[in-house]
């Protein structure tokens, strides 16, 4: 009864002109039906191949775990420098803007892999500070190396939110004696954060979804644990439905931010 | 109460352009502007579009540098102003009213009245507000301090944005031609606002397309054409006798407009106490084209 109900509803949503469902209570009647599958498999699902599915998922979910936590450690990062990097593209200093921009381009025109690749084996595999080692482990490694591109790109988005705030707004605030600093404090600032939203959630799923590299580099995430699982059980169908599963657990958790970018976007259109 | 105190030194020059020469890049804006304006005077600026108007009133707030000649505002050669604090200081003496209002899209009107006050002079917050509403009662929009100026007409923002200038007890105000993107209906509220301030006696320079309006208010009007003033006066002077062949034609032109404007307005029967109604607006409703940031 329960389960019918769920998918029943799961149907409903699945369409896009519904639009009385957030993204987010999409995800989660999803992600109850499947641990009601998880939980109490119905006797039809109790094949051979289901049983390997059942056995390794908790391994999967664990992958997905890393790879959010590289995304989520690598946004932070590549935000809190992508804002520093974005405010010297704006300097009055032409070699401080020259070098922001090279940085810019250089880093947002670089295939993640070859970033990754080049952080996991520039950084040493330990750090010693006096009598003290302290171990980099290459998560670490591949989060700093998807903190590259996502400071880049944060660094441009915010650069064209602050370009795209229309001059008369810089002029209104010039002609009421605001200094530049207090300008771009008072007025530029808090109208490029509502802007820069939707761009960044976008690039958060990106990276996310670039997370899913560090499995080339030795990084214990959900494709790699797929490929362990896969290679282990050695069953055709279990290798198709492995993968199939790792793009939906990617999907799962990308989809919702999609939807509430889109969200974001509609709502701040004409605000 | 009065919008502003009348001043005792009404009377001295307050802002004096001579000889000013701009260009962008090889267009030449302004080609050398000679222009007076005395403490508690109304200067209306007019001519046809592009001639420069809007291009002084920007220098005369350092908005624009000019390439030669001076701009003195009480004593300040506003030319020579090198350092962001010298222009700061400038233009804490200085207001300025927008053609699209430029209100500041994430404050409440109130906000955008408070914001300049209590960031740049230092104002006590309290004060800043209790001095905001008073001002938004003066313009008739006393019940408007928490919307955001998306919310509200035209006519209403632009009532704001005099309001924001004034929260500044500026000395002077320019007005770059505010009323060109209202209706004509609402053209009639912000003419009555920017009326009472002249006759308080605050310091006005307004480039306008309101002929009949320039003629009402002003003491000396400045007709330019392509950069130079072609010639000033008192406004009877200019209205009545212009000297300038070219101020003649420009001015029947427009008050022809004028009287075809009244003709429709006396048979479409307008209630009363809009006036002054603006000759140059067919009755589109501009409200629909409202767009905000």
């Amino acid at each position: 009864m329960e389960d019918s109900l769920c998918a029943g509803e799961a149907s409903v949503l699945l369409q896009p002109s519904s639009p009385s469902w957030s993204p987010l209570a999409w995800a989660a009647v999803l992600v109850v039906a499947l641990l009601l599958l998880v939980s109490q498999p119905p006797a039809f699902l109790q094949t051979p191949l289901i049983g390997y599915l059942l056995t390794w998922s908790p391994a999967l979910l664990m992958g997905m775990l890393a790879n959010i936590q590289i995304s989520v450690l690598a946004v932070a990062i590549g935000t809190l420098a992508g804002l520093l990097i974005g405010a010297l593209q704006l300097s009055s200093l032409r070699p401080v803007r020259m070098a922001a921009r090279w940085y810019v381009q250089l880093f947002r025109n670089a295939p993640m892999l070859i970033l990754i690749y080049f952080s996991t084996y520039v950084f040493p595999f330990e750090i010693h500070l006096g009598s003290h080692y302290f171990s980099f482990p290459d998560w670490i490694k591949v989060t700093l190396g998807l903190a590259l591109p996502a400071s880049a790109n944060v660094a441009e988005i915010f650069r064209g939110a602050i370009l795209s705030i229309p001059a008369p707004q810089w002029e209104a605030a010039s002609s009421l004696a605001f200094r530049r600093s207090q300008l771009l404090r008072w007025i530029i600032l808090p109208q490029c954060l509502r802007r820069m939203l939707p761009p960044w959630m976008n690039l958060y799923a990106t990276i996310t979804m670039g997370t899913a590299l560090a499995s080339l580099v030795g990084v214990h995430d959900l494709l790699d644990t797929a490929q362990i699982a896969s290679t282990t059980v050695n069953r055709v169908d279990f290798t198709v439905t492995v993968y199939f599963t790792s793009l939906l657990l990617f999907f799962l958790y990308c989809y919702p931010i999609s939807r509430f970018t889109q969200y974001l976007e509609r709502k701040y259109a004409f605000s | 109460m009065p919008l502003v105190e009348s001043r005792p030194e009404a009377g001295q020059v307050l802002v004096e352009l001579r000889d000013v020469h701009l260009a962008f890049g090889h267009n030449a804006v302004l080609k050398g502007i000679n222009l007076q304006v005395r403490r508690g005077q109304a200067v209306s600026i007019i001519g046809p579009s592009g001639s420069g108007k809007s291009t002084i009133l920007r220098c005369i707030t350092g908005l624009l540098k000019p390439h030669s000649g001076s701009i003195i505002l009480d004593g300040v050669d506003v030319r020579a102003l090198k350092s962001e604090a010298a222009l700061i200081e400038l233009r804490k003496r200085v207001g300025f009213v927008f053609q699209q209002y430029n209100l500041f899209p994430h404050l409440t009107v109130l906000e955008n009245l408070v914001i300049a006050p209590t960031r740049i002079l230092g104002k006590d917050k309290a004060a800043a507000r209790r001095e905001a509403h008073v001002l938004l009662e003066r313009v008739k929009l006393g019940g408007k301090a928490a919307a955001y100026p998306g919310e509200l007409s035209g006519g209403q923002q632009q009532r704001v944005a005099i309001a924001r200038a004034l929260a500044m007890q500026p000395e002077l105000i320019l007005f770059d031609e505010v009323t060109s993107a209202l209706d004509p209906e609402t053209v009639g509220e912000v003419l009555t606002v920017i009326r009472e301030l002249v006759h308080d006696g605050m310091t006005c320079v307004l480039v306008t397309h309101e002929m009949r309006f320039a003629e009402e208010v002003s003491d000396e009007v400045y007709f330019t054409e392509a950069g130079l003033i072609v010639e000033h006066g008192s406004a009877d002077k200019i209205f009545s006798d212009p000297a300038s062949e070219r101020t003649r034609t420009f001015l029947n032109r427009a008050l022809n407009g004028d009287a075809r404007g009244e003709a429709r307005r006396d048979g479409v029967g307008r209630g009363p106490g809009k006036l002054p109604l603006s000759p140059h607006f067919s009755p589109i409703s501009f409200d629909r084209l409202k767009f905000s940031i």
